[in-house]
């Protein structure tokens, strides 16, 4: 209980700071968006089977811009030196963990939620009928993709080509998650049953708990000041 | 120090003596097989060099797991030696089955599960050479190494079972080889499987005792600059 409030504290610490500054969501979205118009472009109007590869791009701008908030969750600790701060505090490493997965957690939602509404106006897809389909969706893929971003954005924030190693190391690793989302969300918009898809929604579970363990179990090796 | 020597020259030996005979049992002793023909000889040294692929990666995992919990370069040193031999023998796994997939399927590439797991597999541990030759501080570099060899040894049965289910939903997929082995194929399989774990012994010692001399050649150079 005593640790769950730590990890708490240092959720609300980010939080605070974001509300303050307001620099990163909005730079997420932004990005979110611009990732989703670009995509756009590669389509021809009224293409038949459009259907098919628009999961794959809203999933695409959330990766994308997911993969910037984790590299600066670490990089905004390390250039105002308030990561020595974080560590000499009486938590155990694991807690600064847990605490900044949460927070990655929420900004990605909040960019994730708000990508959806504008995405279903500028591809014409009636979002309310499936908003459960899509919140179990968010809510099951997102949480493996944050755990394992976090962990590598600790251990890129101060390596030389974190920009080009970070998302070279954490692509791979989230493959599944990757392919996962995209055929459940694929299939919220084609209306039909979540229990169809219930194989990846288990996937998707087994997936965040194996990786929160691993974030959980290494990440005092990777944090370093 | 002798000894070790010899050691390494006998197994170098022993391996030169078992390639030779995997090369002549896959190219002479076996027959020709009857739809694919020659190329078929390729699967005598594809499956060996996947099973190698497989195992430097778990040598990278174990060898990461073992420098977490004793905090000795030399587990970091074993899974560095382990996940370079493990890059070059994917990459031929992935060069020999473009070329087999080339003549059976009549195209280099299609994404079927074990091919498109291998592929993934690849880039997880080219990112890992790469991240190392990142940093410079040898115990930092030696932890993080370690956390994404374990993290990607761990993802590599998710990845597989995903990309599995990812295709099979798919009715395109090309059926498996499902191909029945005469006795002298399945021999020479073999054969090969045990010359090519020989190899990859033979490698990683070279290169294990590389690294040490490399590590002691620092320490050394660290001690002169100290003095002077």
């Amino acid at each position: 209980m005593r640790y769950l409030k730590k990890v708490l504290a240092i959720t609300v610490k980010d939080l605070l700071l974001e509300a303050h500054t307001k620099e990163l969501t909005p730079a997420m979205l932004v990005f979110s968006l611009i990732v989703i118009v670009i995509f756009n472009f590669s389509f021809e109007p009224g293409m038949q089977n459009a259907d098919i590869i628009t999961p794959g791009i809203l999933w695409i701008a959330f990766v994308f811009a997911g993969m910037l908030g984790f590299a600066r969750s670490f990089a905004k600790e390390h250039e105002q030196e308030s990561i020595r701060g974080l560590m000499l505090a009486p938590v155990d490493h694991s807690a600064i963990y847990l605490g900044k997965t949460l927070s990655n957690l929420v900004f990605l939602f909040c960019v994730e939620i708000i990508s959806v509404l504008v995405f279903g106006i500028f591809f014409n897809i009636n979002i309310f009928p499936i908003i459960p389909g899509l919140a179990v969706v968010l809510g099951l893929a997102t949480p493996g993709f944050v755990a394992v971003g976090t962990l590598y954005a600790a251990m890129a924030a101060n390596i030389r080509l974190r920009e080009i190693l970070l998302p070279v190391l954490l692509f791979p690793i989230i493959v599944p998650v990757l392919i996962a989302a995209v055929k459940i969300t694929g299939s919220v918009f084609k209306g039909q049953p979540l229990s169809d898809v219930s194989g990846w929604l288990n996937l998707l579970v087994a997936y965040n708990g194996i990786f929160i363990v691993v974030g959980v179990l290494t990440f005092e090796y990777v944090i370093e000041e | 120090m002798k000894k070790i020597d010899i050691a390494v020259f006998v197994l170098g030996i022993l391996t030169f003596l078992a390639i030779s005979l995997s090369l002549y049992m896959a190219f002479i002793y076996t027959p020709l097989e009857k739809t694919m023909g020659a190329v078929q000889k390729i699967f005598y040294f594809h499956l060996p060099l996947a099973w190698i692929g497989f195992l430097a990666f778990f040598i990278v995992f174990l060898g990461g797991v073992l420098y977490l919990i004793t905090g000795s370069i030399k587990w970091d040193n074993l899974a560095y030696s382990s996940a370079e031999i493990g890059v070059i023998f994917s990459t031929l796994v992935l060069v020999t089955g473009s070329i087999w997939a080339k003549r059976a399927w009549n195209t280099w590439w299609t994404w079927d599960p074990r091919l498109t797991t291998m592929l993934i597999l690849w880039m997880i541990y080219v990112g890992y050479l790469m991240m190392r030759n990142a940093i410079d501080n040898v115990e930092r570099r030696a932890k993080i190494s370690a956390v994404i060899g374990i993290a990607g040894f761990v993802d590599v049965p998710i990845v597989f079972m995903a990309i599995r289910w990812w295709r099979t939903m798919h009715p395109l997929l090309i059926t498996s080889k499902g191909m029945g082995l005469a006795p002298s194929m399945l021999t020479t399989l073999f054969v090969s499987l045990a010359s090519f774990t020989l190899l990859y012994l033979y490698l990683l010692l070279i290169r294990v005792r590389l690294g040490l001399a490399v590590n002691t050649a620092e320490e050394i150079k660290i001690r002169l600059s100290d003095k002077l």
